[in-house]
């Protein structure tokens, strides 16, 4: 299958007085299209620093990183979901998911229905005029999505999407995000520091060592699609995430030693 | 355990009807202490420890009398006494004014106040032939006859008229370039290098300090311009550094989802920077507001034949008080209706905050 995202031996360093220091190195990756790869590490990996590489938001220090464009070029490469939401607080929710139309000089009557489209999708319809500051975290989070997928882009960029919520919106979230995957299929990759989210999300699970962050280990997620919240109770799925944690501990130890 | 049940109505701590004892006991202590200080020939010299208790005591009453009201009563309330307490003062104030206990020579009551505002607007004064609003009723007439400068000539004899114009104009004068500048220098690091520490350094420098100066850079230095222009100094300076302050203070990741969606140079600035800056911005503007008042009526003080500020000050080279506290009433009015337009034109342009 085509590669539609591409890591080759990427390297960023951070200069500091005592030296370069290192957050990616020698890492790794190729994403199919249609694809849901989940990049799961301890904090300070590197994996959102890699997220912001693709996004267009940081430079590599060495190797290569980059999104393979498709054959129509009216379509944005990529888009983010910010863990801060990033919603802008002087729009409203419509004109926040239709930011990205906006920006492309889409008209207003047609941007508008592309926004209601996706806001009836993600269950915001009544609040389409509400501002953010009206409305709760999870209900910006949804706008944030929405406003990713109105734009329609190649790749989806998630960085730790659900981080800032509490459990129960997060579970909430997740079922939204199964069902609005099963609608569009987009490529799509996701960092997250929970491996269940990770395993109950992905088709892949790609396993980053701490500081720097390097390529540790990758599973394939074979839990069988459409899949809902119910999938965590399958013995499988306590499988997969029970021998990723087994991978990942001594990364989390290691990370916690070296910030101690 | 079996009196729980019944107690649980009231909040612990609370008894459920106030008793009358607090409504009676701050009253009944302001009559005596009033009371005992009038016998005693207190007033004189402790005027400032017995309006303490009073005013105290007071406020207890209030509170005990809040606590009285029914609760659809008790949500007006606070917005009642923001009106009523001060009308209270002023009634006290007209009362010992006339009493002969306040020397209506400094403190002139306030209805006198009042006459002699009506007495400024209406009639002009002897030195500078300009009355406070001037002969608006004139204006029809004159633009029939003039044109725009009817105009002119009719807001020339206004007092008022003459010290909102320079107020606006050296605003909006000293506030655009304010803007304009406090915005390259919040997006540009070399050009906030270059110029923060000297802006910073001119920005407590009190603006009235360099009136002198800018007189002599004038032609004219009783005209207009040098009164315009320190208006406009002051208001420049806090505009620009409170601009540079809100676009530095911009979350950094909403201008990289701007950035991420697309938004070319112009779209960042329009949809992104200008409205995330836009709140300290007006923050800016209404200190300005409030400067550029100061310093127009203490220039007006000094160098001027019009304006409320000479006003106030002609009033008390002639010591004629009740004109002057009028001039004064006209300065505040003049305070609070500029920022309720300012405050107008901030939820026209910021209807996300409300």
């Amino acid at each position: 299958m085509e590669p539609k995202v591409v890591a080759r031996a990427a390297r960023k360093v951070y200069p500091s007085l005592a030296g370069d220091v290192p957050a990616i190195v020698d890492f790794d990756l190729e994403i199919g299209e249609g694809e849901f790869v989940c990049l799961v590490g301890p904090s300070g990996c590197g994996k959102s620093t890699f997220l912001r590489v693709l996004a267009g938001l940081d430079e590599l220090s060495g190797g290569e990183a980059y999104i393979v464009p498709g054959p129509d070029p009216g379509r944005p490469l990529n888009n983010v979901v910010f863990q801060e939401y990033a919603v802008f607080p002087w729009k409203t929710v419509r004109d926040n998911v239709a930011f990205g139309l906006e920006m492309r000089g889409v008209p207003r009557a047609e941007r508008y229905a592309v926004a209601d489209a996706w806001l009836a999708k993600v269950g915001l319809k009544r609040f389409a005029d509400y501002y953010p500051a009206q409305i709760s975290g999870g209900m910006k989070q949804r706008v944030s999505i929405a406003r990713a997928l109105a734009n329609d882009p190649q790749v989806l960029l998630m960085d730790e999407p659900l981080g800032a919520l509490d459990a129960q919106t997060r579970a909430v979230l997740q079922e939204e995000l199964l069902r609005l995957w099963e609608e569009t299929h987009k490529t799509v990759l996701y960092v997250t520091h929970s491996i269940e989210e990770a395993v109950l999300l992905g088709d892949r699970v790609v396993l980053m060592t701490a500081h720097p962050g390097t390529k540790k280990a990758e599973f394939v997620v074979d839990l069988p699609r459409p899949r809902d919240l119910t999938t965590t109770q399958s013995p499988r799925f306590a499988e997969l995430t029970g021998a990723i944690w087994a991978e990942l501990k001594d990364e989390v130890r290691r990370a916690m030693e070296a910030q101690a | 355990m079996s009196a729980a049940p019944t107690r649980a109505a009231v909040p612990p701590g609370r008894r459920a009807t106030p008793p009358v004892s607090d409504l009676a006991w701050p009253v009944a202590g302001m009559v005596l202490i009033a009371g005992a200080a009038t016998a005693l020939g207190l007033w004189k010299q402790w005027w400032w420890a017995l309006l303490a208790a009073e005013f105290t005591l007071f406020v207890f009453a209030a509170e005990a009398l809040e606590r009285r009201l029914p609760y659809r009563l008790q949500r007006g309330y606070q917005g009642a006494l923001a009106w009523l307490f001060p009308l209270l003062m002023l009634v006290a104030w007209e009362w010992l004014s006339r009493g002969g206990v306040l020397n209506p020579r400094w403190f002139p009551p306030p209805t006198t106040i009042l006459g002699a505002l009506w007495d400024l607007t209406v009639n002009a004064d002897r030195f500078s032939g300009h009355s406070l609003l001037g002969r608006p009723w004139l204006l029809p007439a004159r633009v029939a006859e003039s044109g725009w400068a009817g105009v002119t000539a009719t807001f020339a004899e206004s007092h008022l008229w003459a010290t909102l114009a320079r107020v606006l104009l050296g605003f909006a004068l000293g506030a655009a370039p304010g803007v304009l500048i406090g915005i390259v220098m919040g997006l540009n690091k070399t050009v906030r290098a270059m110029l923060d520490a000297t802006m910073s350094a001119i920005y407590v420098l009190p603006k009235i300090a360099v009136f002198p100066l800018l007189m002599l850079v004038f032609a004219d230095p009783f005209g207009e311009g040098p009164k315009v222009t320190v208006v406009a100094i002051s208001a420049f300076f806090l505009v620009a550094l409170s601009t540079m302050a809100g676009v530095q203070g911009i979350d950094p990741v909403l201008v990289q989802a701007g950035r991420n969606f697309g938004a070319n140079r112009w779209q960042m600035f329009r949809h992104v920077i200008l409205p995330g800056a836009l709140p300290i911005v007006f923050n800016g503007l209404r200190l300005a507001l409030g400067t550029a008042l100061v310093v127009i009526v203490a220039v007006e003080f000094v160098r001027s034949q019009t304006g409320v500020g000479y006003l106030v000050y002609y009033h008390w080279q002639v010591l004629s008080t009740p004109k002057m506290y009028a001039a004064l009433l006209v300065i505040m009015a003049m305070g609070v209706g500029l920022t309720a337009l300012l405050q107008a034109v901030e939820r026209r342009v910021m209807p996300w905050r409300r």
